[in-house]
């Protein structure tokens, strides 16, 4: 049964983010936008997501934090990239201390840019995760390795 | 006819507290100026959790929480059997104690921490829930739920500080606000939700399972007080978890420390009053 696409729980990190798209996350919550009526729950605990949202970029600092949390995540997982830093490094992308995209690091399944994103590409960014999401369930159902990325 | 009861429990149960958990996030949204998920969300969650990939911390903390589920059922069946109410108490506890095990069985500071405060939640309602057993006893001269339900009076009027007692702890029996220390509903990346932190896919299922259990169990408690009048029950029952929800939504979580101490001079006090009036004056 597809309850996956349901029930997609969230677990947002900021990497090295200016705080414009965490900020953006967080709109997302309130009762303006609310994510809760797609069953979008922000946990706050990898073990228990489904969506790993990710803002900001990587840098030396942060990349065993983002494998780390990426590892506790059970299959089937999608990574989402919020911002275009999280997407390529943006403006940052330059600096000697950043390394670029969050896919430096993880398989980035779905890419949202925008600088700062928008709730309304943030909920139809999470929308086309869960397409993925749902993909991943129906590979491991059938018996196949999730983490092919699609 | 007694098993059939516990058999329809075992059965109905989950579906009666998945949907009123439903109902209950759909109204706190509501509460707070938002659209709320549907209805059916708790079962689309628990469907989910079922769906994920079992990753395991340590191999006993599924044993444990399996036994808290059972548990949680088998108290549940006993008291909607009629059975004896001492021994649904006791069963209770000990399917807590085993979710506490559970947490501890991760070697996590956070589910350390859940742990602890799920204790101390054990601590503070235990003893009036052993006082209203022993309430219903001495209004009713008997243990058993089945007698109970069928004393003709209303038990309100017998016992209302006992049944006061049991709503102040009821706030922390469904893990509402002010009294949600060891686990809510809303507080997901606080440390109040760390007894579940190590718990994922169908284990963390099993919590949700539980609980819902449980919620049935909890207002089948405090139909007894009204258990005379079938009507007026479900009206008193239903009125209780509504405000229950408000109180949630209108008061912000106290510290540990406070909810120990109020909780015990609250229960013990209005108890205690309840208890001595009864004897002296012999349920009249
Ligand atoms: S994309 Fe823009 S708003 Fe978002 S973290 Fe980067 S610089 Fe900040």
């Amino acid at each position: 049964m597809a309850y996956m696409k349901r029930s997609p729980w969230i677990i947002h990190y900021d990497g090295s983010s200016c705080n414009g798209c965490d900020i953006e996350v967080l709109a997302c919550l309130t009762p303006l936008y609310d994510v809760e009526r797609f069953g979008i729950i922000n946990t706050g605990n990898p073990k228990h997501a489904d969506i790993f949202v990710v803002t900001g970029s990587v840098n030396e600092q942060n990349r065993q934090v983002i494998r780390n949390i990426y590892d506790q995540m059970p299959e089937p997982k999608v990574v989402a990239a919020l911002g275009i830093c999280a997407c390529s490094g943006g403006v940052f992308r330059e600096c000697y201390n950043v390394e670029g995209g969050m896919d430096q690091v993880i398989p980035v399944d779905v890419y949202i840019p925008g600088c700062p994103v928008r709730p309304e590409q943030i909920i139809d960014g999470v929308v086309r995760a869960l397409g993925v999401l749902e993909e991943k369930r129906a590979r491991m159902a059938a018996g196949e390795n999730a983490e092919v990325t699609a | 006819m007694n098993v059939l009861y516990a058999i329809a429990f075992l059965v109905l149960a989950p579906l009666l507290g998945g949907l009123i958990a439903g109902i209950d996030r759909k109204l706190t949204a509501r509460m707070q100026g938002r659209v709320g998920p549907p209805v059916l969300q708790p079962f689309y969650d628990v469907g989910k959790l079922l769906e994920k990939e079992h990753a395991i911390v340590a191999i006993s903390q599924n044993f444990f929480v399996l036994a808290y589920l059972v548990f949680i059922a088998f108290s549940g069946a006993i008291f909607f059997a009629g059975g004896d109410l001492l021994l649904v108490v006791f069963a209770l506890t000990l399917a807590h104690v085993l979710l506490v095990l559970g947490a501890f069985a991760a070697t996590s500071p956070y589910s350390f921490i859940g742990a602890e405060r799920e204790l101390i939640q054990l601590m503070a309602y235990e003893p009036m829930v052993v006082l209203a057993a022993a309430g219903f006893y001495i209004a009713t001269g008997s243990f058993s739920v089945s007698e109970i339900a069928a004393f003709p009076r209303p038990l309100i009027v017998l016992l209302p500080g006992i049944f006061v007692g049991l709503f102040y702890v009821l706030t922390m029996k469904l893990r509402k606000s002010p009294f949600d220390i060891a686990t809510s509903h809303h507080a997901h990346q606080e440390i109040v939700k760390g007894v579940t932190t190590e718990f994922s896919g169908s284990t963390l299922g099993m919590v949700e399972v539980a609980h819902w259990y449980e919620t049935v169990f909890l207002l089948g408690l405090f139909w007894l007080f009204f258990a005379w009048s079938p009507v007026i029950a479900v009206i008193a029952v239903a009125i209780l978890y509504l405000a229950e929800i408000f109180i949630d939504n209108a008061t912000a979580r106290v510290k540990w420390g406070f909810a120990l101490r109020s909780i015990w001079a609250v229960t013990l006090v209005l108890s205690a009053l309840n208890l001595f009036a009864l004897q002296f004056f012999g349920g009249l």
